[in-house]
């Protein structure tokens, strides 16, 4: 075999994996949405974007990650749409240019969970940042994110409010587990360990063993999600034809209606408030 | 206990119940990870023998990174491929990113370096026996090369099944560069890792029980394939 042909297969080789994928979709309009693992975990896409694409013809593509993440990803412009939960850093997003415009979508709320034998008798607290606090006096376990996340960008401005420092007992009795929420859950539900949650992710996780709702009810602990158009002016492959149309829908009625409408076990996940 | 039974019961009612979302992944799963080993096979086979034949300054260099190359962690090659295919990186506007070509990139890069290495020591081995009788035949140094792959392709089958092995086990640059979109990007590992952080414990073992039997398939399909081609070679 000389070099030449098999250079040729190489290129033939490449040049038809790279049409397989693109080839089965290639007719079918889709954006590319970047979000956040709670939309997902929770199942509230799987109940919203089948509505969507019959109504538009658009069909969704949702990379999960964590809310900084996502982030990340949408300013290097690999994303159509961005749809997370960490208000600051949305309007930042906006105000540096990567983004058209934010608008609030929903919320839902932060709850701390917690084994069931209390050992830093919190259980029934509502004052989210005295609860840590007491945690922390307790030498409790708490696992934390520590992905720079919504929920750990959320848990850190709580931590700071109680006056205290959690990173220097990291290893100690605080957990960073550097992952998402599910696997952060899995490791506060294998230890005994305190965490906060999203609600939705919390209702939608199937492993809670002895873990159960300690902490709940604190303005603090709303959780508004937004979602930003990514810039086409910044990065002209931006669909944003089919992008402003996944939000114009999110925001409209019709859409409203259907993140309202998505139940888990009886409870409502999200509750909208577009303005 | 509890889980691993249920693990098996989910295995086996996701299997007998021919679920076509677990049709979809596994075969993007093979088609991926196969088309990844077809490529660093093209790649890993020729540049192991030619390193194996030839003398060079530096060989000694090039031999340790490619050896060294077999560690290297899967999510440092996603990142790698992600920072590359990235609307941001060099290779952007191919908008491969969260496609499965920019999976089987990854894994490529995964593979290449293992099946280089493997296929280096194996014709390394044969080249010390047959120099002399290759060079009294008056055969080249690219003569050499196929020759001695050819000679040696019983063992380089396992060396690809090694590859295909590294290949569809890894989660870590699969997530990165395909995103794990569902219906697009989403295979057997993903899968697994999206169910266990979902905390469906059960699910997620059961999906790996599959992945098992799938990796155990084409392991038993190869290993007849290969006792062809032995059977061929001795006759």
């Amino acid at each position: 075999m000389t070099k030449r042909t098999l250079c040729n297969i190489l290129a033939t080789l490449i040049l038809s994996l790279s049409l397989f994928g693109a080839a089965a979709r290639a007719d079918n309009a889709f954006i590319l949405v970047q979000s956040t693992t709670s939309t997902q975990n929770s199942g509230l896409f799987d109940h919203i974007l089948p509505q969507f694409t019959e109504a538009s013809g658009i069909e969704v593509r949702v990379v999960a990650v964590g809310t900084g993440q996502a982030i990340r990803n949408a300013a290097n412009g690999d994303g159509d749409v961005l749809l997370v939960h960490a208000e600051s850093a949305e309007v930042a997003f906006v105000a540096d240019g990567l983004g058209v415009e934010r608008f609030d979508l929903m919320y839902n709320d932060f709850v701390i969970v917690g084994p069931s034998g209390d050992p830093a008798a919190v259980m029934g607290m509502t004052n989210a940042s005295d609860a840590l606090a007491m945690i922390a006096e307790s030498g409790s376990a708490f696992a934390s994110r520590g992905d720079d996340s919504g929920t750990h960008k959320k848990e850190r401005s709580l931590w700071q409010e109680a006056g205290v420092d959690p990173v220097v007992s990291s290893g100690d009795w605080y957990q960073e587990t550097g992952s998402g929420m599910g696997a952060t859950l899995n490791t506060a539900s294998g230890m005994g360990a305190y965490a906060l949650t999203d609600r939705a992710t919390w209702i939608a996780f199937e492993n809670k063993g002895d873990l159960v709702i300690a902490v709940e009810g604190d303005d603090a602990l709303f959780n508004q999600y937004g979602v930003i158009l990514v810039n086409p002016q910044r990065f002209e492959h931006v669909k944003s034809d089919e992008g402003q149309a996944f939000i114009d829908w999110l925001l409209s009625s019709d859409g409203q209606n259907a993140i309202g409408a998505y139940q888990l076990d009886g409870q409502q996940l999200f509750f909208p408030n577009a303005k | 206990m509890d889980d691993l039974s249920g693990a098996f019961a989910q295995a086996f009612r996701l299997i007998a119940g021919f679920d076509p979302d677990l049709l979809e992944i596994v075969t993007l799963s093979l088609q991926v990870s196969l088309s990844a080993v077809i490529v660093a096979g093209l790649i890993g086979l020729p540049a192991g023998a030619a390193v194996a034949v030839m003398r060079f300054p530096g060989r000694a260099v090039v031999i340790a990174v490619m050896n060294a190359m077999m560690g290297l962690p899967p999510v440092v090659a996603g990142l790698a491929v992600y920072l590359m295919l990235s609307r941001a990186g060099p290779l952007g506007d191919w908008g491969l990113l969260y496609t499965p070509s920019a999976m089987v990139i990854a894994q490529t890069v995964l593979v290449a370096p293992i099946i280089a290495a493997l296929t280096r020591q194996a014709i390394e081995d044969l080249h010390g026996d047959y120099d002399e009788q290759l060079r009294a035949f008056g055969i080249g140094r690219s003569g050499m090369i196929t020759t001695l792959l050819w000679e040696a392709r019983v063992g380089l089958f396992t060396v690809l099944l090694a590859g295909f092995g590294r290949a569809i086990a890894e989660v870590g640059a699969v997530i990165m560069v395909g995103g794990n979109i569902n219906h697009v990007t989403r295979v057997m590992t993903t899968a697994i890792a999206l169910e266990t952080s979902k905390g469906a414990l059960e699910l997620a073992l059961g999906l790996g029980i599959v992945l098992l039997v799938i990796v155990l398939g084409v392991n038993a399909l190869a290993g007849l394939l290969r006792m062809g081609v032995a059977g061929r070679a001795h006759a």
